[in-house]
């Protein structure tokens, strides 16, 4: 029985330009997160990817000179399958499948295809889009949009709550020179000034578009004592289905029983949050359907300062999140969340035994420990 | 009074394309009638349509009329175009309607201010062809 860790990550540099392809930002990452581990590039024998991306396993493998690629694989729904990625990686070394699985990405999503233009996400009134695309519902943010009005109206959440989650994680992007906002304060008067954009998101509401490349080093929790750093070992890792779930519950009500199962901890004892925060308000409805706060009481949690590092009881996005680091869809928050267990974070929550990472809608999330 | 996105002539406009299984949807439509998928075992009404009936796993189906009112259940109001067929119709609010009979869909209601939308605003069916093939399920405030 292997248990598994994440003994290496890597980031390139965040920037709406990065001047270079996808796949030399995915290889720029993957070589920082090798170096990070200590693990030589041609260890190498596992591969994963978000479905999303365009750079394939085999043209990695050959610029790493791997010889034997055991395993690879991509996870297909869109940004939101970072921790599905982990759970299928871990899955692989639990079995014995494969020993050194890198999960990767490198995405020009600012100066190259941008996630928030229809013309890019639309599927052309094909499909189901044929009940959605004609009335203007034509990219995420539409149907995400949609959940959060309705959860408004049932359970009394405010546009001005959706601020203060953009405010926390501004502070904490204020604290970490990687961020796109590191030099830029926000205050909620900036938040509920700035105008909409498919309202109810008002623009501080959105996650930022952004150039760069992440990557993850998964081993065995035994080779993991052998290596540089401290292991963030997998303590839980679950993902989930999204269809049929109306507007209403994120995907967290099936995930959620089962990651607290597989962890045998409760959502009190997590010492530290990250939460894929594509739009401000999923922020709120993942600590509310994951457990950490009854429904109903996200918003005035985030609203009494409950979320953030400086003086809240459970910081959350300790990066800066998607609205102020970056968004490489759950990939800079994965790191974050292994930074977290290392005691590297630059909002590093004291003593962080259990650091939890949400990877989109509750489809898919982790727990990390350090090593028992 | 306020456009509906629908109306755009625009070439990129992403019209409906019926499915194999979806298609009868789009035929009722063009005849003034707002049908939707009832499985004919166990009863449940089911859009869009699919394979199979997700309550009970029928394939057995029939298409059902509906009285075309509803309620709206959701909605969002796009205030910056993203997507170029939509540039010349901001703001335009796409909404949830909620029929009588259950079911969901997605919508635009005709001549109502984006700022008059409303959870619980109750609404009835006005097909409107916006094509030789294509009549689209809009709604008007009841
Ligand atoms: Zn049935």
């Amino acid at each position: 029985m292997h248990r598994v860790a994440i003994v290496g990550i890597g980031e390139t540099e965040y920037s709406r330009a990065s001047g270079r392809s996808e796949t030399r930002l995915a290889l720029d990452a993957i070589l920082a997160a090798l170096a990070d581990a200590g693990i030589d590039r041609t260890e190498v024998d596992g591969l994963m990817r978000w479905s999303v991306d365009t750079t394939g396993e085999e043209e990695i493998a050959a610029n790493l000179g791997v010889k034997d690629l055991k395993w690879f694989g991509e996870v297909n729904q869109a940004g939101n399958v970072g921790a599905a990625l982990v759970t299928h990686a871990a899955a692989a070394i639990h079995a014995g499948l494969a020993n050194v699985v890198v999960i990767y990405r490198g995405v020009n999503g600012r100066s190259g295809r941008r996630y928030g233009r229809g013309e890019v996400t639309g599927r052309r009134g094909q499909g189901g889009a044929a009940y959605t695309e004609p009335f203007g519902l034509l990219t995420p943010q539409h149907g995400l949009a949609m959940l959060s009005r309705r959860r408004m109206h049932e359970f009394g959440t405010t546009s001005r709550q959706f601020g203060w989650v953009a405010v926390s994680e501004r502070e904490h992007a204020n604290r970490n020179p990687r961020a796109t906002y590191y030099d830029r304060p926000l205050t909620i008067d900036d938040h509920q000034d700035s105008r909409h954009i498919v309202d109810p998101f008002r623009l501080f509401d959105c996650c930022l578009e952004t150039d760069g490349g992440g990557a993850l080093v998964l081993v065995s929790a035994e080779r993991a004592r052998d290596l540089k750093q401290p292991p963030a070992v997998i303590r839980a890792a679950v993902q989930a289905g999204y269809s049929e779930r109306g507007f209403v519950d994120t995907a967290a009500v099936s995930t959620a029983p089962r990651l607290w199962a597989q962890a045998e901890v409760r959502p009190s004892d997590i010492d530290v949050v990250q939460i894929y925060d594509h739009f401000a308000p999923f922020v709120i409805f993942a600590l509310e359907d994951y457990g950490f706060v009854p429904r109903g009481e996200g918003g005035p949690f985030v609203e009494a300062g409950g979320m953030r590092w400086d003086g809240g009881s459970l910081p959350v996005n300790t990066s800066g999140g998607h609205l102020s680091e970056a968004y490489l869809q759950g990939m800079n928050q994965l790191i974050e969340s292994v930074r977290q267990i290392r005691g590297t974070s630059t909002a590093q929550v004291a003593d962080a035994q259990l650091s939890f990472c949400d990877t989109g809608i509750g489809t898919g999330a982790i727990i990390l420990e350090r090593d028992r | 009074m306020t456009s509906t996105p629908a109306e755009s002539t625009r070439p990129d406009f992403p019209l409906p394309v019926p499915s194999e299984d979806g298609a009868p949807f789009w035929e009722h439509l063009r005849n003034g009638e707002l049908r939707v998928h009832r499985c004919t075992s166990c009863g449940r009404l089911q859009h869009p349509p699919r394979l199979m009936c997700v309550q009970c796993g029928s394939t057995e189906r029939e298409w059902a009329l509906m009285s075309g009112r509803g309620t709206v259940y959701s909605f969002v109001i796009t205030r910056q175009a993203v997507h170029p067929s939509f540039e010349g119709h901001i703001p335009y609010a796409t909404v949830i309607v909620e029929l009588e009979e259950g079911p969901r869909l997605a919508s635009n209601l005709i001549d109502v201010p984006v700022d008059e939308v409303a959870i619980g605003m109750p609404v009835h069916l006005a097909p409107t062809a916006v094509s030789d093939e294509i009549t689209l399920p809009l709604f008007r405030r009841a």
